[in-house]
Formats: C-alpha cells, structure tokens, sequence
C-alpha cells in the first residue's frame, strides 16, 4: 500500500490541471455550455491524443494498461476544472460496457474508436420506473429471429445527442424485478424508432430522454450474456461510482479552498469574516468531509482494482457513493453559506461547482440507496432487495 | 499509488491474528467481550505477552524496543488487536512519555524509564489539566519552585485516567512565575511513591471510577527528573498531545464496538425480528460504519504522511474530532439498541453512552481542535 503518486501518475494530474488552466476560465466555460453539443469536440480530440481516453484500459485494446487509480486521478482533476467533456459517460460507464462485456470482434473495435476519439458512447439504464435500482428493467427487447425489438423509455441519459452508440439496459426475459433476463445492447443514435427529447441538465450539461419504439437491432450487438446482463451492469455501475466519487472530491475540494480564500478577504464589521469562530468551525468540517470524501474513494478505488468477489465490490462502492454523498453534501451548502449573496450569484463560479457537486450526489444512486444496498449486501443470505438478489445471482 | 495490500502484509496480519488467538487469556478476552472494566493485572498480564514479543512499542526507535513497522503494518497490528479482543493500548508510558523521553529527554532518563515501561514496572499517568486550566492548558498554575537539587512542586492537577493504577506522572509545573503564559513552564517527571503526593478519585456520571485529582504539596523532586530544559515544557507538552491525538480516535477500537452494537442488535427482538433487521436502525449502523471506513484510510494517509519524514501535524485534529464522534455515534446506537435494558446498569449501554462524552472532551476538546485546524491548516 503506497498512498503517493508515482512519476507517471503525477505527470497525468499535472498535465490535466494545465489543460484546465488553459481552456477552462469561466468565460471558456460559459462558451463551450453555450456550444451545440455542450462539451468541446477540439478538447474530446486533445483528450484522446494525449491518450486519456485509454489510459485505464488493457494495451491490447488500443489502452495504456492502467488502472482505477489512473481513472480516479483523472476524474478528481476533470472535478476540480468543473470539465463539461463526458468522460464518465463515455470512457468510463461505455468503456466499462466493452472492455467487460465483449464478446464480438465489432465490440473490440467499438473500444478503440472510443480510446481514439472516433466514437462517443453513453449508458441508458435508468427508467421511469426505476428511479435508482438498475435492476429494475421495464424497458423490453423482444428475440425476433436474429434481432432484438425494443420498446420502452430511458430517463437522464447523459450526452445521448452527441454520443455514437449507446449502452442500453434491455430486459429480454421475466418481469420487471428479475434479476435474470436483463441484457446489456448497444444500440446506434441513429437507429430508426429511438427518438430523443434533448435538454440541458441543472448543472449545465446535457442529457436526454430516449423513446423506444420497435427499435431493430441485431443479437450480435449484445454485451456479454444475452438474458445474465446483471453483473455487468453491476460491474458497469461501480466503474461509475468510482469515478463520481473523485470527480466530486476534486469540485469539493476547490469550493473548500474557494471558500477559505473567501473568508480570509471579505471583510465585515471591519475585520476579515474568517475571523469569526463560527465561521471558521464551519470550514474546518468542510476540511473534514474532503477527507474523509478522499479517503473511501481511495477505498473504493482500491475495490475496483483488485480482484474482489463482486459482491465486496459492489458494497464496498456503495459505501463510497453514500460517504462520498453525504460530505458532498455538507460541502456544498457550506460553500454557499459561507459566502452569502455571492455564492447565490450566476456569474459566481463557486454556484456551479455547486450545482454539479449536487447533481453528483444524485447521479448513479443516492446516499438511501447506497445505504440499502450496502446493508442488503451485507446480510449473510435472506435479503430482499433488488440488489442483494442479484448479487445472489451474480454469484449463482 | 498502489492501494492494495502487498503479500506480506497480509502475511503480517494473520501472523498478528494467530498471536492473539495463542496469546489473549480467555479470562481477559471474556471480560472485553462483556465489556467489563479490565484491572490492572489484566492489562499488566497482556502488556508482558506483548513484550515477550517484541510487540509493545510499535512506534519507538528499535534501539529503544520498537519495531521498525511500516505505516501500513503498524495499522494492521492496531486493527487486529482491536478486532481480536485484545485490550486497548494504555497510552501514558508507552505513546505519551516515552515518545518525549526519547526526542527530549537525557541519556540517563532513556536508560531508567524506557526498560521500566517495556517491563510494566512503570505505570504512568498524565498531569496536564488543572482545575483552572482546561483548553486553556497554558493558564496552569502548578508550580515547581528550585531548592538547591530539587524542585518543591504544589498544585492540583485534575482529570488523571488510572492514576490509582499509577506509580509515575508527568507534570507541567511552572519553574518561572514571572514568564509570559506558555513560557516558564517544565515537564517534570514525578514518582507518586514521594511523600506529599495524594490520589482522589472522581466519580464520572456513569459511576465509573477511572479518574483522579493529584494534589503536590510540597513535593521534592531531584532536578535530573525534569525533561528538557526548563521553561521548554510548553513545547514538549504541543509535541505530546500531536501525538496523543491519533490515538485517541480510536479507529481500530470502534470497529471492534461496532461488532458489540451488532451483537446486542440482534439479542434485541420485537415482533419476532432482531433489532438489526429493521432497515432504519441497519442504515444508522451503515453509515457509521462506512464513516468509519473513510476515517480508517484517512487515518492511514496521514500516518503514510507522517513517515514519509514529517511528525503528526495539525491533521491529526481532524481525524481526533471524527473518531471521537464515531465512538459516541456507536455509544448512542447501543443504548438506542437495548431499549429497556439500558435502564439496568448490569446491561452497560447506557452507561457506556453517558462515559463516552468525555471522548470529545479530552485530549483538546473538539472545539479546541477545530480551532487547531483553522488556524494551522487552513490559515483563518
């Protein structure tokens, strides 16, 4: 266990936070949220070239033979630059999809063109009727000879319009709580039948709702187990949480340290506000919730990396998402807080860290969910909910 | 970064585990299961186990008797002893004024106190807060006055854990009445076999008898017993408490609680179903747990931190403050956990709960230490 980064690791931090100091002040921000697809192609390409997009996948697909802790140290910098490029969405919940789900030369090549920039991808799990159990799959794909048709509706899917090919949750057997019979397909943008509702999200990204209507695709595009999709998702989630988690350590810990600037230079009643002992009892657990946020993502990192029975897995990055959470939470309300008015103010940057910390928060499970899912795969046997069913079957 | 454990530490944890199983008597074990105070001859008994190993002093230099662990090891070593039963690490001798006697402290003081700690024939106690000095530790008013080779030391100090147990105490005592506050002040090293030392015991609010008034009256102290030099107490005392701190959160020990509220969650039934099985009080147990798992890594960054050459810092404020809220946060779950029961004090969860608000009380209130962390950390 070695808690410094090595040479090369440092050079990946460095070179992301260069990247940010040169393309993303605040009015190079607003530019690109304001652009058609609400990220920057030129950076997408700038990412790829510099070999970010693969640097957490095998050598033999077109990666650089890294590990979670490569995609932690970057998403931890992408959080503190407040970066618009969806790199979680595509590299990390996409590329997860591939590089575990594969089963097809086709599928091989997707994952380069993906490391190489050509293509986009997205993850479409999440329903109307699911709010956040990816077990929970209404969304229906039915075997028509060597086709699958699906019908049904995916919600917040990040990027969708801009993305080439998307990762979709389907159930192609059982009703809607079965652990077996959910299967994982990609499916193109342009496929006829799938229609998009597109909109910006709150935190100035975007997102859509996609429809399904007798969309044709064929079985060969089907990752892993057509009908025991389950664990892959599992595997595809946790990629996800694990990157989440560092993104929003490195957002908090630039509203951490926005805000201490802050109270060191306002003054009020004729001293710096970072005087007052309230005040600064208020930014010490700031300080403590980066910490301890940092510290269980380094624990799930380490989960992710390791050849940990899913089920250890699963909990052990549910307890990041619920910690992670959780002090995002205190960090954020506090950041506003503390600077009063000017934290309420649009033109303020520290309100759109904000406002993606609080989205974070949300994105793949909240702080009940992960808590009911930690529990439930805590208990030996006997457990009722979704998830610890499908660990069950995971396991099976 | 390389955050798994190597081969050999896990090698090194099952080692440490089979010591414990081969080592711990039942008797003690049984009584740390319960949750019963332990007595003296129970921690004397284990602490010479330890010894025999080589396993008492993790953290001295191996001239001394330590052991030359890594970070990663020394935190395995503290999670196996909680997780196995074993009894807390008494801190006074060993972590509190070894660690000075060893940076500070003469040749002759190293060579007569370190042996004596390492054989359990010392047992230290810690004279640092007064009846007017609390936070303000600074404000103390014991005073230690020179007689020719001796210092007359006179004063109350107050709050002493097991000083009944005790048959040395570190003082700071104030050699020079006209210095400014943290200046004039000396670390001084008492045996409380000298006449004019007594013992008072205070009774916490759990009826618990663990801490003592020690009043000097007129006490003569030899000169060699001083640490340092005179009126550098100050500093050595700030360089005592960095360290004081990161022991006193108590990480390896709340998980060990955890597993004892788990115990009495599921020897606590309604409608048929355990205590543990409903999904609210599981998830208060989740999130404490999973508190406890960050704390646990931030813990072990720091230490990473501090070997790489620096000596615990302001951080160890931060992970005092989280640990000491994580013990009670567990105090309060096992009272919530026994409902009636806790009202029958042969069932110790209430009282477990009312002594476990001394934890953010002690070693520098938590307010102390956010106040700490402020200044020291993030410059306010």
């Amino acid at each position: 266990m070695d808690f410094a980064l090595s040479t090369d690791q440092t050079l990946i931090r460095d070179s992301v936070d260069r990247f940010v100091a040169d393309n993303y002040s605040q009015v190079q921000r607003a530019a690109i949220v304001a652009s058609a697809d609400g990220f920057s192609r030129a950076h997408w390409e700038k990412f790829a070239s510099l070999g970010w997009l693969g640097i957490a996948f095998p050598e033999d697909r077109g990666g650089f033979g890294g590990s979670p802790v490569e995609t932690m140290i970057l998403a931890e910098a992408f959080g503190r630059g407040l970066v618009l490029e969806p790199f979680v969405p595509s590299v990390v919940l996409g590329g997860t999809a591939l590089a575990y789900g594969a089963s097809a030369q086709a599928h091989h090549d997707l994952l380069e063109a993906m490391i190489g920039g050509e293509k986009l991808l997205t993850f479409a799990w999440a329903e109307p009727g699911s709010r956040y159990d990816y077990g929970t799959v209404e969304t229906q794909a039915r075997s028509d000879g060597s086709d699958l048709l699906i019908e049904g509706t995916k919600l917040a899917v990040p990027f969708a319009a801009a993305a080439d090919t998307y990762v979709v949750t389907v159930r192609t057997s059982g009703e809607k709580h079965d652990p077996s019979g959910v299967s994982v397909v990609l499916v193109d943008r342009e496929t006829p039948g799938l229609s998009r509702r597109d909109y910006r999200t709150v935190d100035d990204r975007r997102a859509s709702t996609l429809e399904f209507r007798s969309v044709r695709v064929p079985k060969a595009n089907v990752l892993g187990e057509l009908g025991a999709g389950l664990p892959l998702v599992e595997r595809i989630i946790d990629a996800g949480l694990g990157a989440l988690a560092a993104e929003a350590v490195g957002n908090a810990s630039v509203l951490l340290r926005r805000t201490v600037e802050y109270l060191k230079t306002r003054k009020q009643f004729g001293v710096p506000i970072g005087t007052f002992q309230a005040l600064q009892h208020r930014a010490v657990d700031m300080l403590i919730q980066v910490e301890l946020a940092r510290s269980i993502t380094y624990y799930g990192t380490n989960a992710l990396a390791g050849d940990a029975a899913p089920a250890d897995r699963m909990r052990a990055l549910s307890a990041t998402k619920a910690q992670v959470a959780r002090s995002a939470r205190i960090v954020g309300e506090s950041a506003i807080q503390l600077h009063g008015g000017i934290g309420m103010s649009e033109e303020y940057a520290v309100g759109h860290y904000f406002k993606r910390l609080s989205m974070i928060e949300l994105e793949l499970g909240d702080v009940d969910f992960h808590l009911r899912r930690y529990v439930a795969l805590g208990k030996a046997g006997g457990a009722t909910a979704a998830s610890a069913a499908a660990h069950a079957v995971a396991h099976a | 970064m390389d955050l798994s454990f190597s081969p050999r530490e896990l090698a090194f944890r099952e080692e440490v585990r089979d010591f414990i199983r081969a080592e711990l008597p039942a008797e003690v074990a049984a009584k740390m299961q319960a949750g019963t105070e332990l007595s003296k001859a129970d921690y004397v008994a284990w602490q010479r186990k330890l010894n025999a190993r080589g396993w008492l002093a993790p953290n001295w230099p191996v001239q001394y008797g330590g052991t030359a662990w890594s970070v990663v090891e020394k935190h395995i070593f503290d999670e196996e002893m909680a997780l196995g039963g074993a009894p807390r690490q008494i801190p006074f001798g060993v972590s509190m004024v070894a660690p000075v006697i060893i940076e500070f402290g003469s040749e002759e003081q190293k060579q007569r106190y370190l042996p004596r700690i390492l054989s359990s024939e010392d047992w230290w106690c810690q004279g640092y807060s007064e009846p007017e000095a609390g936070s303000d530790l600074a404000s103390l008013k014991t005073r230690a006055d020179r007689d020719g080779d001796h210092y007359v030391i006179n004063g109350q100090k107050t709050w002493i854990t097991l000083a009944q147990f005790a048959n040395m105490i570190f003082v700071l005592a104030r050699t020079d009445q006209a210095a400014k506050k943290q200046e004039g002040i000396s670390f001084i090293l008492v045996d409380m076999t000298t006449p004019g030392v007594s013992v008072r015991p205070i009774v916490t609010i759990d009826g618990g008898k663990e801490i003592n008034e020690v009043i000097f009256e007129n006490v003569r102290v030899p000169v060699e017993n001083r640490v340092g030099n005179e009126g550098e107490g100050w500093t050595y005392a700030k360089f005592l408490l960095e360290h004081e701190r990161n022991g006193t959160a108590g990480v390896a020990g709340s998980f060990q609680l955890l597993e004892r509220l788990r115990a009495i969650a599921r020897a606590q039934r309604s409608n048929g179903a355990t205590v543990l099985d409903d999904e609210r009080f599981a998830e208060r147990v989740a999130a404490v747990e999973i508190e406890l798992t960050a704390l646990s890594y931030a813990q072990l960054r720091s230490l990473a931190a501090e070997s790489a050459g620096k000596r615990p810092g302001p951080e160890s404020s931060f992970i005092k403050i989280t640990g000491t809220e994580i013990q009670q946060a567990i105090a309060t779950l096992m009272m919530e956990a026994s409902a009636h029961d806790a009202l029958d004090p042969a069932e110790h969860s209430a009282l477990w709960y009312f002594n476990m608000r001394k934890t953010s009380i002690y070693a520098g209130s938590n307010e102390i230490q956010r106040n700490i962390i402020a200044k020291r950390i993030l410059g306010l």
